[in-house]
């Protein structure tokens, strides 16, 4: 089956430091994609140029076999790639209806009104389309940036670190949100929390250095050796 | 007259690198030192030569008194958000002009030479006064490098500029700072006015050549940069010469605008600026 | 939406109201509203851009002037008509946006500010410099005869302030429809989170510069007509006065509110007027008024009664 979305040798520097160096990496359609790594392995620069924030250095980023990799960001998610930020980012200013409006508008739907409430209703925020976004509790605030990527009805989501600061209730909640969401979009997640990863991925990569360590299922990544001394076998080895 | 538009442009160009703070006024403290150094000429009742030297230090501290003051009561309100302290020294701006207009009146008014001496050389004459300017001039620049880079409160402003917060954690009296670079680039505009002023006399319109000058060379040498700001005041004070000798005046004047608003679309850091 | 209904009754009284105003006012003040009219639709245009979509220029003088020229010298120089001359003034504002914003919009934030200027500057210096067809400093006077729309002679009061009055009536509706629509959301969108808009699939070059271009036939249409109703067109309207006095009107009234253009363009017309009774020194209330409103009040009147409750107020 062809991938939705293929890099191959993706590389980008900053000055000595190689934060993506040489990344081949496929994500299948309807899968739960998992990228895991410690702190600093590039996770954050790789979907940035996936999403198209950072320019590409070299090698290729397809999209259904499209090459996107000269692609400005907001083309590529006009083209169906949605990207919702690891701080989080909506417009405080304006009303939560306004948020989702400007993803939902942003697809060209008919009824503006229709799909912002769709969106809500996913993330359970209805009733809150009045109030002033960034009023929000900080939990209500990252279903908020979920809903707006929802909006978009992309193809591929990808959210980094989107349980980050919720509380454990809200957790379990997201991870429902996630599995509903499959297998019409595809999802590719950058996750700190074990539990959440090993619960929800169908696969997982394991970037380190810039580089991809393994890739496959929760099983396979949590045996592999080098996983394990890389990252899980450190201060990690409870989760 | 290159050596006194550098004075000006570095004064410009330490606040907004110090700062960060674009001061569209700049000119004004131009105007307020010529026009105060009038006012010392005229009232004070010592020999000519004697009253501009004493206008050459009471004009800049009291124009460098004048802008510490507009800082502490406006800027540093502000936060020095640049877009909110460019309104507001536009806004500054004709307050000072309205000012020397109401208290100095709307004509220019000549302040004489300290000494008058002509330098005969074999193939042209030249006027002695025009070559102590720029060794003035010079001398101020020193001053201001030898700050800058030899004591402690230009270690305290470099600091600043680099970091604010970083600063303020290692006990800088970050306001202390601001107002006293704010005062110390006015103060440099009203000495470069003081300077030129016995060849160019008073007026209170007199701000806005210098200003669109300094803006030129303070953003073809590169935002925040001394040592480009020299370098470009010098080759734009001489060339500005060379450019009305071929072309009208205004021509001269579109062309360097255009000049500089295409720099800053293409070459954000300036023609001389490093890249990143 | 009856949130909506109530928005255009505000509005549509206005209308009613200055209209009102013509059989009421003296001739003087009547001649002063239909200034302040014009003036405001040129700061409406402003707003778009600065109070809207956060794109503070510091150079709509050469939009209002280009809009004032392009109207008045083909009337002055081949005696065109007045009719397609102001609509020349509309195309020529937009025009001269979309190609100043082609370059300027690749900066942002001060960059903007002084490239606008810049380039504001050097629009003035070659309206100086092409003197013998422009004008020049001293300006000319439009002819009488091109000074007639749809067979009314707008050199005479009443019809002056009815042309006025559509054109802000126009303007206004035009200004209330687009901040209401999708595409005013994105421009407030730009404003208030460039890169979670880029991030939302939409090009915040190509946003910026169709709000630009929007904001510059505003300010041409305006110049156009301030010439065409006041009978003169002049170099000192592309002077940096003029690119500083809609940016005073729009944060006087309120950046970023419908109304607040034409608000801030009425007080400060009344402030200067009346200071400059009994002082020469007027310089010295808008340089003040300056700084006190972006110290005090950086909302303006109206940005802050909104924030106070009347939140339905666009």
């Amino acid at each position: 089956m062809a991938a939705l979305m293929e890099t191959e040798g993706l590389v980008r520097h900053f000055g000595g430091l190689k934060a993506v160096d040489g990344v081949n990496f496929r994500l299948e359609p309807g899968e739960i994609h998992a990228l895991i790594g410690p702190n600093g392995a590039g996770k954050t620069t790789f979907v940035s140029l996936l999403s198209g924030r950072l320019p590409v250095q070299a090698g290729r980023i397809t999209l259904s076999g499209r090459d996107i990799t000269r692609l400005p960001a907001h083309a590529r998610v006009r083209a169906g790639i949605a990207y919702t930020f690891q701080i989080t980012s909506i417009y405080p200013r304006l009303s939560v209806f306004d948020n989702v409006a400007l993803a939902v508008q942003s697809r060209g739907a008919a009824d503006i009104a229709a799909g912002v409430a769709e969106a809500l209703a996913r993330v359970n925020l209805t009733g809150f389309d009045a109030q002033e976004a960034g009023t929000l509790s900080y939990g209500h605030q990252r279903l908020l940036e979920v809903a707006m990527g929802l909006a978009l009805n992309p193809r591929v989501l990808i959210l980094d670190e989107p349980t980050q600061g919720l509380a454990a209730g809200e957790i379990e909640g997201f991870k429902a949100l996630i599995r509903s969401l499959v297998p019409d979009t595809t999802i590719l997640l950058i996750e700190h929390n074990m539990d959440v990863v090993m619960d929800l991925a169908d696969r997982i990569t394991v970037l380190n250095f810039g580089r991809v360590l393994a890739v496959g299922t929760p099983d396979a990544v949590r045996a592999d050796p080098g996983v394990q001394d890389a990252y899980l076998g450190g201060h990690h080895a409870a989760g | 007259m290159a050596a006194v538009l550098a004075l000006t442009a570095v004064g410009l160009n330490l606040v907004f690198g110090v700062m960060r703070v674009v001061n569209v006024a700049h000119g004004e403290f131009f105007m307020l030192g010529a026009i105060g150094a009038w006012f010392v000429t005229h009232y004070l009742p010592v020999p000519a030569a004697m009253a501009w030297i004493a206008a050459l230090v009471i004009a800049p501290l009291a124009v460098g008194a004048i802008a510490a003051l507009a800082d502490v009561t406006v800027l540093k309100r502000l936060k020095y958000d640049p877009e909110a302290t460019i309104v507001a020294t536009i806004g500054l701006l004709y307050i000072f002009q309205q000012a020397a207009l109401s208290f100095y009146g709307p004509d220019a008014r000549p302040v004489a030479p300290p000494f008058h001496l002509r330098l005969q050389l074999p193939w042209f004459g030249y006027s002695g006064y025009k070559l102590f300017v720029v060794v003035a001039a010079a001398v101020i620049l020193l001053g201001v490098w030898l700050l800058m880079t030899r004591t402690r409160a230009g270690l305290v402003m470099r600091a600043t500029q680099v970091d604010r917060d970083t600063a303020r954690n290692f006990g800088i009296d970050v306001d202390r700072v601001y107002a006293g670079t704010f005062a110390l680039g006015a103060a440099l505009a009203a000495a470069a006015a003081v300077l030129i002023v016995p060849i160019q006399q008073a007026h209170y319109l007199m701000g806005h050549d210098p200003l669109l000058l300094s803006f030129i060379v303070v953003i073809i040498g590169g935002l925040g940069s001394l040592r480009g700001t020299l370098v470009a005041a010098l080759v734009i004070g001489l060339s500005d010469g060379v450019i009305s000798m071929f072309f009208s005046p205004t021509l001269a004047k579109i062309i360097a605008t255009l000049a500089v608003a295409l720099v800053l679309v293409f070459r954000p850091q300036g023609l001389f600026g490093a890249k990143e | 939406m009856s949130g909506g209904a109530r928005i255009w009754a505000l509005h549509l009284a206005l209308v009613a109201m200055l209209f009102a105003a013509l059989f009421v006012l003296p001739t003087y003040h009547a001649t002063n509203l239909a200034r302040i009219m014009v003036l405001a639709v040129f700061a409406m245009g402003y707003n778009l851009a600065f109070g809207y979509t956060g794109l503070l220029s510091l150079g709509h003088a050469m939009f209002f002037a280009a809009g004032m020229f392009a109207m008045g010298l083909p009337v002055w120089h081949w005696g065109l008509g007045g009719g397609p001359a102001l609509l020349l003034g509309l195309v020529a504002g937009g025009a001269m946006a979309g190609a100043v914003g082609l370059l300027a919009l690749r900066t942002a934030g001060v960059s903007f500010m002084i490239v606008t200027l810049m380039f504001a500057q050097a629009g003035y210096l070659t309206i100086l410099y092409f003197g013998q067809v422009t004008g020049g400093d001293e300006g000319f006077v439009v002819d009488a005869a091109a000074r007639r729309l749809f067979g009314f002679d707008l050199s005479s009061d009443v019809p002056r302030y009815l042309a006025a009055l559509a054109l802000f009536a126009a303007a206004m509706a035009g200004c209330l429809w687009l901040v209401r629509s999708p595409f005013g959301r994105v421009m407030v969108a730009m404003r208030e989170n460039e890169e979670r808009s880029r991030m939302l699939g939409y090009d915040p070059f190509r946003v910026k510069l169709a709000a630009l271009v929007i904001s510059g036939v505003y300010a041409g249409a305006a110049g156009a007509a301030y010439g065409l109703l006041f009978g003169y067109v002049g170099g000192s309207f592309a002077t940096i006065q003029y690119s500083i006095l809609p940016m005073l009107y729009v944060l006087l009234g309120g950046a970023g509110t419908v109304l607040g253009p034409f608000l801030g363009a009425l007080l400060m017309f009344y402030l200067i007027d009346i200071t400059s009774g009994f002082t020469s020194a007027w310089l010295f209330f808008v340089g003040a008024a300056l700084v006190l409103l972006i110290l005090f009040a950086p909302k303006g009147i109206l940005g802050t009664i909104r924030e106070r409750g009347a939140r339905w107020l666009p």
